[in-house]
């Protein structure tokens, strides 16, 4: 099995773990995994990006036009990465948008909305809007529910799910798993 | 075995636990923080692992080390080789016992660093041997492999990963069990280990006569490989060979030409690979040196070959590689058409996301503070490395000046030289201010400087991920270690005005940075607060009804809690820590919660 899933969204957002938890799933069924993360600066509420390339790849990095899923975290970031995504590719994208600092001072009114009628125009697109006021902490999660949901990650959502009930803490693991299982209806939804 | 999937930072550090290093020293740097800290995570207590006050001192614990016969590792960004180059060209010279690699990572982009420089020149440099990985795989087999040719010609060696491959993860298969490398320990014999002119003139002939020996040896070594067998060949090293045989793999006849150990060049092995080739791409980051090596050995040998790289503007010149400059760059160069991709030329104007200061932020609420105290009169705000060279964004805009780390203290003794109308300030962050601020404070009262040195002690090393620094009280070996106190140096050097306020107390921090600036001489404000990304925040501030939308308190700071939202103000919960610095900003006292009513 080859697969490349580009992972974006704004520092903070939680694409490490989702990446992590992608990357062990895959491990987990046999495959060879490869993955690149942004650490650094840019976490500090820069773009991020994480790659992750299921089978026999070379390039730390996905190339352009390869990446079977681009799960974006954010609106704007979905479009930044879009050269990413093969003809045939999915992007899965949060709603709600992440508003930087710079587009505050400027009063302009960024809302992702056009960056949605963007994405929905050029490619094939699932939108998820957040469902509840604290599920910032549990986007990671949802996301992963909806990739899994669309069938197209070549493991199984309760193999998905064994892997993100090691990773949660505890406390938090019936929300996580109520976020996973919204994500997968959405995504059934394709 | 075990099979464990890591970063590429954590595959150096398993592979140098493999190897039966003894001791390393470092100091944080993106993108080579992982390597120590994978190694205090693993090992039990019987390699001595530590966070140096900085690289030059990282550098010169291992060397004793190495003089001794154990195995040591050194690690840094490339910057900090910079920093350690006074020990490291020495001990170039003197040469060592025990297997010494020194980890310098370098970072094309630069993604987090003030310079693109290549360690590769600093090996050639240095004349010490250089290995360069392309992944973490072998990241993981060739720092054992350094180790090995440390001791083998008695000299340290530089290891010379880049971000992505220190940042790449990938699985590698390692032992459970480790063993540290016997060692003899430190044998007496000024001749060998006291550097004197003498000593310095006979190693250097030396050096220089067993260097062509190591290139001679790397031109057998497993990692300079060849495959395919076309006129033209592309030649590349680290992760560039990634993304070149990321393209070249369905054109397996291409020569693809890898170099591994990039100086003392591999010459009779490159001579080889050369053979039936005459045009050669060169695909490498950083500098074209891997192109003068073939350009000089074509030279001498009168090869009749055409090289292309960055010397003839067929590659990028600065920054990074990635797999889709090596498709165009490549298939160029054999006439292989590509893949126009998808046409985005229609997308929507896309928001710039420069990375800022976190919500909550202590240095957003000190550079607050020294911004409403100064207002109007003429400064010099130097910044320093950290987190906080953030404050140089808008609508802060508090740091006029970053060089390198701990220039802003020495710096700003320079602006009061030439303008001694203006006022001076410093900003350190506590862990800069160890590794390399304490020198330009000692300056600054020796020299009778009139500047104002801010301390900004947030408890910890924030941007490179959290390490304990000789402030903190925590060193790596899990000791309770002496926590050293920023306000007793600066006393013990003689300072007479050292004030010490909590930046969120608004009015206190303002107050203690108008009274630093009526006085002259050299005077400290500490400005202490934890990080909080460690600490737990209070609470959440909230906007009242009284907000009358004037947006003066994302205009003042630019925080990025503080969103508009349907055009109106409003508190991003997921990002709000309580700070309550808007709330002493809002003009309508709109702003409340966390204590702040």
């Amino acid at each position: 099995m080859n697969k490349d899933i580009l992972l974006c969204g704004v520092g903070g957002q939680g694409t490490v773990l989702a990446a992590k938890i992608l990357a062990a799933t895959a491990m987990d069924v046999g495959e060879t995994v490869h993955s690149a993360e942004t650490i650094g600066m840019a976490q500090r509420g820069g773009s991020v990006t994480s790659h992750v390339r299921i089978g026999e790849a070379l390039s730390p990095l996905i190339p352009e036009g390869s990446a079977d899923i681009l799960m974006a975290f954010e609106p704007a970031e979905a479009v930044r990465n879009l050269q990413y995504l093969r003809r045939d590719g999915i992007v899965i994208v949060n709603s709600m948008p992440v508003k930087p600092v710079s587009e505050s001072l400027k009063g302009t009114a960024y809302d992702g909305g056009s960056m949605i009628e963007y994405l929905e125009r050029k490619c094939d697109c699932i939108v998820m809007d957040a469902v509840r006021p604290d599920s910032a902490k549990f986007l990671n999660i949802a996301m992963l529910g909806v990739a899994a949901g669309t069938g197209r990650l070549g493991f199984t959502k309760e193999q998905l799910l064994a892997e993100i009930e090691k990773r949660v803490p505890r406390k938090f693991l019936d929300a996580n798993r109520e976020a996973f299982e919204q994500g997968i209806s959405l995504g059934e939804t394709r | 075995m075990v099979k464990e999937y890591v970063m590429g930072n954590s595959a150096i550090a398993l592979g140098a636990i493999a190897a039966g290093v003894r001791l390393a020293a470092g100091y944080p740097g993106t993108p080579s923080s992982e390597i120590i800290e994978t190694m205090s995570g693993r090992s039990d207590g019987d390699i001595y692992l530590e966070w140096s006050v900085n690289e030059k001192a990282a550098m010169e614990v291992a060397c004793a080390a190495a003089y001794s016969g154990a195995r040591s590792m050194v690690t840094m960004k490339q910057m900090g080789l910079n920093v350690a180059a006074d020990p490291f060209m020495s001990v170039a010279y003197v040469g060592v016992k025990g297997g010494m690699v020194v980890v310098a990572a370098d970072d094309p982009g630069p993604i987090s660093s003030q310079t693109e420089q290549d360690t590769r020149r600093f090996a050639e440099f240095a004349r010490v041997p250089v290995f360069d990985p392309s992944s973490p795989e072998e990241a993981f087999e060739m720092i054992r492999d350094a180790f090995y040719y440390s001791e083998k010609y008695n000299t340290p060696v530089l290891f010379r990963p880049t971000t992505r491959v220190c940042h790449a993860y990938a699985s590698i298969n390692t032992e459970e069990s480790f063993q540290i490398k016997e060692y003899e320990g430190f044998v007496k014999d000024s001749g060998r280990w006291v550097i004197f002119p003498g000593l310095a003139n006979a190693n250097h002939e030396m050096i220089e006569k067993r260097n062509v020996r190591i290139g001679k040896d790397f031109s057998s070594y497993r990692f300079n490989t060849v495959s395919g067998a076309s006129r033209k060949a592309v030649i590349a090293g680290g992760v560039s060979c990634a993304y070149a045989g990321e393209f070249m793999r369905d054109y397996p006849e291409l020569k693809l030409i890898r170099v591994g150990t990039p100086y003392p060049f591999p010459e009779d092995f490159m001579l080889k690979a050369l053979e039936g080739v005459d045009e050669v791409l060169c695909f490498e980051e950083l500098s074209p040196f891997l192109e003068e090596n073939v350009l000089r050995l074509a030279g001498r040998h009168r090869l009749n070959i055409r090289v292309h790289g960055k010397l003839d503007n067929t590659t990028p010149l600065s920054g990074e590689n990635s797999a889709d400059i090596a498709a165009a760059v490549i298939g160029e160069f054999y006439g292989i058409s590509t893949d126009g991709g998808r046409d985005l030329s229609d997308r929507p104007e896309l928001p710039v996301r420069p990375p800022v200061l976190c919500a909550g932020c202590p240095h957003r609420a000190a550079f607050y503070a020294v911004k409403k105290a100064m207002e109007g009169r003429k400064t010099y705000f130097c910044g320093d490395i950290g987190c906080y060279t953030l404050g140089n964004a808008m609508p802060l805009d508090m740091v006029d000046t970053c060089l390198c780390m701990g220039a802003g203290v020495t710096m700003a003794q320079g602006f009061h030289r030439v303008d001694d109308e203006g006022t001076a300030f410093a900003f350190i962050g506590d862990s800069t201010f160890f590794a390399s601020g304490i020198t330009g404070a000692v300056n600054a009262v020796y020299n009778e400087a009139d500047i104002i040195l801010c301390v900004l002690d947030n408890s910890t090393t924030a941007m490179t991920g959290h390490q304990p620094h000789p402030g903190t009280g925590k060193n790596l070996m899990g000791d309770i270690a002496p926590k050293i106190s920023i306000e007793k140096i600066l006393e013990g050097i003689g300072l007479e005005k050292i004030i010490t306020v909590d930046p969120f107390d608004f009015n206190r921090a303002k107050d203690a940075v108008s009274e630093c600036a009526g006085e002259k001489g050299v005077r400290a404000i500490i400005f202490r607060a934890p990080c909080v990304a460690i600490s737990k925040p209070a609470a959440k501030c909230e906007i009242s009804r009284n907000c009358i939308n004037c947006r003066k308190c994302i205009k003042e700071t630019g925080c990025p809690a503080l969103i508009v939202a349907e055009g109106q103000v409003a508190i991003d919960s997921n990002l709000c820590t309580g700070c309550g610095l808007c709330a002493n900003i809002c003009p309508a006292f709109a702003i409340g919660g966390a204590g702040n009513e």
